[in-house]
């Protein structure tokens, strides 16, 4: 089989793409710790609920970043393919 | 669209941006893109609605009905969540604030009606960013003088003022990333889907779009406009 230079590059990509969403595990565990607290704290005190839940959607958005990150990395690599410029 | 990559596509996956008409820029071929119609859309929407509510208000009824229920819903709804947050800063940036609110949340929840969001451009994304980033300089350097933001650049020591600038240049960087990569990622989603299935994702992907549109759209919306109203008001601290 032939493979060119562009093809090997083009497969390494979509392996670093791969790997680059691996970064999603440590958001995951981080939303989950939050909201697990949240049901917690819902449970001690169920009249801040309101208050209970936008804070836990704003601690969760912020720690959802790194793993966004992670997902940009993997599109750049798909999409833009800067490895091929 | 390059198809050897995304295997699974049946039909062409359209998520990128399209350029429509070219111009030069000091030498340079820039374009008018799918995302300045889409903005445009969503801008005529907005400012359609917007007249409307401002002819409604000003012939104002003691009784509200229909449509000034609504709007005064909006403002009320928008004005609490400011005043919740910023507190006596509040009546100052309201106005600021809801307006990017609206504007997200359109950008956001337009892709259910077909457009691509506007907000899946990380051009869109980053002009609020440099939006917020600029009010909040402006206000640091209005509240707590030029001494005050010096003061804060050098917090511990003066060695870790390099550091202290790269956080504070992080902060439009991270806040308009994690807008364009959440709307970016509903979109390649709902695309793979479309082109997944070809012919049959005409109809049931509808809870998808819940989801990925309304769902994520409406909370990234809210997470921007909260780290805003947070940023702004540490701003504002003397």
């Amino acid at each position: 089989m032939n493979i060119s230079g562009q093809d090997l590059i083009l497969a390494c990509s979509a392996i670093g793409a791969g790997l680059a969403v691996i970064a999603g595990i440590g958001p995951g565990i981080g939303q989950g710790i939050a909201a697990g607290y949240a049901a917690n704290a819902v449970g001690r005190n169920p009249g801040a609920k309101s208050d209970i839940t936008s804070t836990m959607l704003l601690g969760q958005a912020v720690a959802e970043t790194t793993g966004l990150y992670g997902l940009l990395v993997a599109i750049l690599l798909l999409f833009v393919k800067p490895l091929l410029w | 669209m390059n198809n050897a990559i995304l295997l699974a596509s049946g039909t062409d996956i359209d998520i990128m941006v399209h350029g429509l008409i070219p111009y030069e820029v000091f030498g340079q071929t820039c374009w008018i893109t799918t995302t300045h119609v889409c903005v445009l859309i969503v801008m005529i929407i907005l400012i359609g609605f917007f007249i409307a509510a401002n002819r409604k208000i000003k012939h104002a009824k003691e009784v509200p009905d229909g449509f000034q229920n609504v709007v005064e819903l909006i403002v009320e709804m928008l004005d609490n969540m400011v005043k919740g947050v910023m507190g006596i800063n509040s009546a100052k940036f309201a106005n600021y604030i809801s307006t990017i609110f609206i504007f997200i949340l359109m950008s956001n929840i337009s892709g259910i009606f077909g457009l691509r969001p506007p907000t899946a451009d990380y051009g869109v994304t980053f002009a609020l960013g440099v939006m917020t980033f600029c009010i909040i300089q402006f206000n640091k350097f209005k509240h707590q003088k030029v001494k005050g933001v010096l003061q804060g650049l050098c917090d511990p020591w003066p060695i870790w003022a390099p550091i202290n600038i790269i956080s504070e240049v992080a902060v439009p960087i991270s806040l308009s990333l994690r807008l364009f990569a959440n709307i970016l990622s509903g979109t390649i989603i709902m695309a793979l889907i479309y082109a997944l299935l070809g012919w049959i994702a005409t109809f049931w992907p509808a809870v998808l779009h819940v989801y990925f549109d309304l769902f994520s759209g409406a909370i990234q919306t809210y997470v921007f406009c909260m780290l805003t109203m947070t940023y702004i008001n540490q701003a504002c601290e003397e």
